[in-house]
Order: C-alpha cells, then sequence, then structure tokens
C-alpha cells in the first residue's frame, strides 16, 4: 500500500505519519509537496500535523488553496481514503471535504497531553481493526480543537453515523470533565458520508509504537492497511 | 481605495476570547458589560476597480477566504481615497 503524506509549508508531523508508514506498517510512503499536481499514486492521502501556512487568518484557511488540494479533492469525490490530522483535519474542514469546523478551545488554552476516545463505529477503513466501543488513550496537541458545526448539521451527522470518535474517561463515559476542548457532542473525528475521508484532532501518529510509551494510536494505520487490503481483494 | 472588512462570529459560535475579556472588564467595575464579542478587523487596499465590481469581487474574497461562513459573518465598507 502506498501513502502520500501532504507537506505544507509548516506541517510538522509530516515525518512522524512517514515512520509509521514506512517502518512500522512497513509500507510505502512518500511525500508530496503542497505545490505538487498530482498524488503519485498514493492509495491513502494523510494530511499531517503542524501549522500549514503558519495558520494565518484561520487553521487551514490558506493551506486549502495549495494546488495539491485539487486533486486530494478529486480523489476524496471519487471514494480515495484522504485522513486528516490534528491540522490535516482543519484543512479538511476549511475545504469543506468534511463537515463543520474547528475553533479555539473553550478553555482558551494550547492542550498537549494524553487523553481517551471512544470508537463509535467499526465500519470505517480508520476502525476495521477496532470495535465499536473501544477506548484509546491518544495524545492531542491544539490550540483550535473545538468542533462546532451548526444544530441541524450536527443531527445529520449523528443520524448518518458520521461521529467516528468522542472523547471520553478511561472507562468510556463521555461527560463534560473528560471533553478537553469544548468540542459539540464530544467529537474528536467525524468522516464524510462515504467514510473514506476522515478528521481526527488527536495524533495517532505520536502513539503508534511502545518506545513513544504507547502504541495505541497504531491501531488506526493497522485499520487503513487492513481495509485497504480488504477492498483489494474484493476487486480482485 | 481601501475597504474594510470586518469578520465576526456567528450568534450561536461559542466565543472563549470574548468571554474572558467580558469577565475581565466586570472586575474593572464596568459591570454594564453583558457581552463581548471578538472578531477581526482587515483593511484591503484595492486598486484600478469601479466599485461596483470592487464590492462583487470582495464580497467574493470574503465567502472563499477572509471568512469561513459556517462559523463567521463577514461586512465591509469600501472608502475612496
Amino acid at each position: 500500500m502506498k501513502f502520500g503524506i501532504v507537506v505544507f509549508p509548516g506541517s510538522n508531523c509530516d515525518h512522524d505519519v512517514y515512520h509509521v508508514a514506512k517502518h512500522l506498517l512497513g509500507q510505502e510512503a512518500s511525500f508530496l509537496w503542497h505545490k505538487d499536481a498530482s498524488l503519485g499514486g498514493a492509495d491513502c492521502v494523510v494530511l499531517p500535523g503542524g501549522f500549514a501556512h503558519g495558520d494565518y487568518l484561520r487553521c487551514g484557511a490558506m493551506a486549502r488553496f495549495s494546488p495539491i488540494m485539487k486533486p486530494v479533492e478529486e480523489f476524496a469525490r471519487r471514494g480515495g481514503l484522504v485522513f486528516g490530522i490534528c491540522n490535516g483535519f482543519q484543512i479538511l474542514t476549511e475545504a469543506g471535504l468534511l463537515p463543520g469546523a474547528l475553533v479555539r478551545n473553550a478553555g482558551l488554552q494550547y492542550i498537549c497531553r494524553d487523553l481517551y476516545v471512544r470508537v463509535e463505529r467499526q465500519d470505517t477503513p480508520y476502525t476495521a481493526r477496532l470495535k465499536a466501543g473501544t477506548i484509546l488513550k491518544i495524545p492531542v496537541g491544539h490550540g483550535e480543537g473545538c468542533y462546532y458545526a451548526p444544530e441541524e448539521v450536527l443531527r445529520n451527522l449523528e443520524e448518518k453515523r458520521q461521529v467516528v470518535f468522542r472523547y471520553c474517561d478511561a472507562a468510556g463515559s463521555v461527560n463534560a470533565e473528560s471533553n478537553p476542548n469544548g468540542s459539540l457532542r464530544a467529537i474528536a473525528g467525524v468522516c464524510n458520508e462515504g467514510g473514506n475521508v476522515l478528521g481526527l484532532m488527536p495524533h495517532p501518529d505520536r502513539s503508534a509504537e511502545e518506545i513513544l510509551g504507547n502504541a495505541q494510536g497504531r491501531k488506526i494505520f493497522e485499520s487503513i492497511l487492513h481495509a485497504w487490503q480488504q477492498a483489494r481483494r474484493t476487486r480482485i | 481605495m481601501k475597504a474594510r472588512v470586518y469578520v465576526t462570529f456567528k450568534r450561536g459560535v461559542l466565543d472563549p476570547q470574548g468571554k474572558a475579556v467580558c469577565s475581565s472588564l466586570h472586575q474593572l467595575g464596568y459591570r454594564e458589560v453583558t457581552d463581548v464579542r471578538i472578531g477581526k478587523f482587515m483593511e484591503v487596499t484595492l486598486g484600478g476597480l469601479p466599485r461596483q465590481e470592487a464590492e462583487k469581487r470582495l464580497r467574493a474574497m470574503c465567502e472563499k477566504l477572509l471568512a469561513n461562513t459556517v462559523i463567521e459573518d463577514y461586512r465591509f465598507d469600501i472608502q475612496e481615497e
């Protein structure tokens, strides 16, 4: 499987994702410069964390107009796997590939720590190896991670089961204390209607191997690989 | 000509900065303040366009880039120099 990792000026988790794809999953991985016009045959495009274009104006506001975003949008519309982590999630909402927006944390502070998320559904390529209800410990690092969408959009998201990850406590319960940033409905990750585009605020790339003290995030990347292999098998 | 563009959060979008400033004003004794909303102010200088065309293009700039209409409203006024 081939991972394409988009590098914007200001991306800073591109190498983390590359390491996971290449060295932990043993798959092909390549960087895609934001000015590139093609995805180089990638099976999964990852928009990594960081501060694309300095987060000027709004997080992701300018990155969404980088030339690479045109083929990313076409790829996403064709059902291709597009995974936005943290800043990548912000870029996907700005680009309109995912609903809603990510605004300043309710507590105003930048949050950088481990926390828990609950997997809400298994039938997405990003959670194929995770049962619904699984609790993952994954770190976050963001100042603008408060998920917002108008009420009717939220209702629609719930109806179509597009909330894939929710902030929770260690026991899996979703409450005010376990919500780090004021996200509406404790949303930590949402997918598009097709399930092929996912945005996630926490960083599975920073928690993918034991040497980092936490390998739970790796299951998300393993799910992507597993889902891709399954899909290929059915195509053949 | 110069355009002054104001971008503000839509009603219903949490503005924690505004809340913090509001409570600071309360602590300073300005009890009459009931709410503070913080937005963005941009000065855009443009040249060589008739006013109507400039308005049309500014609206497009706001819709595309200057504001995120999921969470923000915008308005602008144009001053001839």
